[in-house]
């Protein structure tokens, strides 16, 4: 697969899992209209749109806000403030280069320079947030700015751009609304039932009904049950699977696969944990921020629950883009 | 009935055409828009020249060919007319600052200057944005013309004034194989 299908086909992978995730805030919603809260004679999913209305509001908030409290919970200082506090050659010398190349970056990309941010934390990472590319924040560590050469900061800048071009913080946010609109209605169902079961048992469904219906009944029991779970192994399987695109788009803007993919094992042997990443914003970062890719073994269990993929695997996908574009 | 059904179908293709229309014409100014930002790249490598040569002047005055050398590209670059022109032009002023950094590699004293290392990062950086403008203004042009010459875009497309964005080529064979100059900070 060349770099374009590549892309293509991880936008199909998105949309597939998306729908997925929209299918089951509905079945689930939907089960708890139809079994638990029971209804008189019109129908009104009223719990399904209460969810929905509960999950828009928060992807909403987060949406407008969510970069600041991002940015501010990780310390992120403005690189403008930061060059100019610089004391030492280097580091003014390092701060134009990291300016720099963000403005090549967003040249490539076609949309226009992002606020640039550093954060003073040793260990080499980097993140971005903004709704869309009019509103987008690329931050990155001390750590990675003194690790990195100018290609290899390249290739991490261009992954960023390409997050904020896929408009992948959007989609994120999106999920994570989703997730938490399908905690909550499986929370509502699994508290309902237990208070005020009787109401299923005694009017016994107006559609459905009979051993089809039953066995409905008990899917859906499960899906609320397993909610959950799967729905945080979906988001993660976004989230991974956006990844992959960020690394092929990212490639795509500097046309030069192998400074990501040199990048990519620095920072796979960059040990620690960044301390100054929170756990939610682990999705928008260039490599974990958490230990957990230290364990680079695939097809364990707690795989499905990774936000990025094995970076064995990331740095074979650029290495194969470098040796099919020669 | 079959009134509305003529009516209808109708203005969907009114609408559609509509659409392609759009399309197309936010293409071009994008396209356009590309164009321009690769002047302003050039400009501003233009501007940076002449800071860097004053800078490395005294530590390289051996190297006197060098440095005239670049002047005058520079000059030859600005002075160019035609995109053509332009792109053989500025071709040529890569590569005679490729040979100054490749000179200046000898002199450690000037690698070692920081104000000559700022000036450094900034002309690799202003290369960079001219070579990433040049990169988008080809695939978005790529974009647009694809566009117009799809079928059935194609058939309206000259009557409306869609002219083909021409591609930015590299028109210097030797740019092909710009010399690298290694300006990343070792570790």
């Amino acid at each position: 697969m060349n770099l374009f299908q590549q892309q293509a086909a991880n936008r199909r992978r998105t949309w597939l899992v998306m729908a997925m995730f929209i299918a089951l805030a509905i079945f689930i919603g939907a089960g708890l209209d139809l079994y638990v809260l029971g209804q008189g004679g019109r129908f009104i999913p009223v719990g399904t749109i209460a969810a929905l209305a509960i999950g828009g509001g928060q992807s909403y908030w987060s949406l407008q806000r969510g970069d600041r409290a991002v940015l501010l919970s990780a310390g992120a200082v403005p690189l403008d403030e930061k060059a100019t506090a610089a004391t030492t050659d280097d580091d003014r010398l390092r701060y134009r280069q990291y300016a720099n190349v963000v403005e090549e970056m967003a040249i490539a990309g076609g949309v226009p320079p992002p606020r640039a941010y550093v954060i003073p934390d040793a260990d080499p990472n980097a993140f971005a947030t903004g709704r869309d590319p009019q509103h987008a924040s690329i931050a990155v560590t001390d750590g990675l700015l003194a690790t990195l050469n100018r290609e290899e900061l390249q290739g991490v800048v261009a992954h960023e751009m390409a997050h904020i071009r896929n408009l992948d913080i959007r989609l994120m946010t999106v999920v994570a609304a989703l997730i938490g609109m399908i905690v909550l209605v499986s929370d509502w169902s699994l508290r309902a039932m237990r208070f005020g079961g009787g109401r299923r048992s005694g009017k016994s469904k107006n559609g459905g009904g009979g051993a089809l219906g039953v066995l409905l009944f008990a899917v859906w029991l499960l899906a609320v049950i397993l909610a959950p779970f799967l729905a945080q192994i979906m988001a993660m399987a976004v989230s991974r699977s956006r990844e992959y695109l960020a690394d092929a788009t990212g490639a795509q803007l500097t046309r030069n696969p192998l400074g990501l993919a040199s990048a990519l094992e620095k920072l796979e042997h960059a040990s620690s944990a960044t301390q100054s990443i929170k756990r939610g914003t682990a999705h928008l970062c260039i490599v974990d921020p958490l230990e957990r890719r230290l364990d680079n073994r695939e097809g364990r269990f707690a795989d499905l629950f990774a936000t990025h993929p094995p970076m064995a695997k990331r740095i074979e996908a650029l290495k194969k883009m470098a040796y099919e574009r020669a | 009935m079959a009134l509305w059904i003529v009516l209808g179908v109708v203005v969907v293709l009114v609408l559609w055409a509509i659409g392609v229309y759009n399309r197309l014409v936010g293409l071009r100014n994008q396209t356009t828009n590309g164009w321009r930002q690769i002047d302003v790249q050039l400009k501003r490598r233009h501007d940076l020249i002449p800071n860097l040569v004053a800078t490395v002047k005294g530590a390289m005055e051996f190297e006197q060919n060098t440095l005239t050398a670049v002047m005058e590209a520079r000059s030859r670059a600005m002075a160019a007319t035609g995109p053509a022109e332009a792109g053989k032009r500025e071709g040529e002023l890569t590569q005679a600052l490729g040979r100054l950094f490749a000179v200046a590699e000898n002199y450690p004293q000037l690698r070692a200057t920081e104000n000559v290392k700022m000036l450094q990062e900034e002309l690799a950086g202003t290369e960079n944005k001219v070579g990433f403008a040049r990169q988008f203004y080809n695939d978005i042009a790529t974009t647009y013309n694809t566009a117009r010459e799809t079928f059935p875009a194609v058939l309206a497309a000259g009557a409306l004034g869609f002219q083909p964005a021409e591609l930015f080529q590299i028109t210097v064979e030797a740019e092909r194989n710009v010399p690298t100059v290694d300006l990343s900070m070792k570790k």
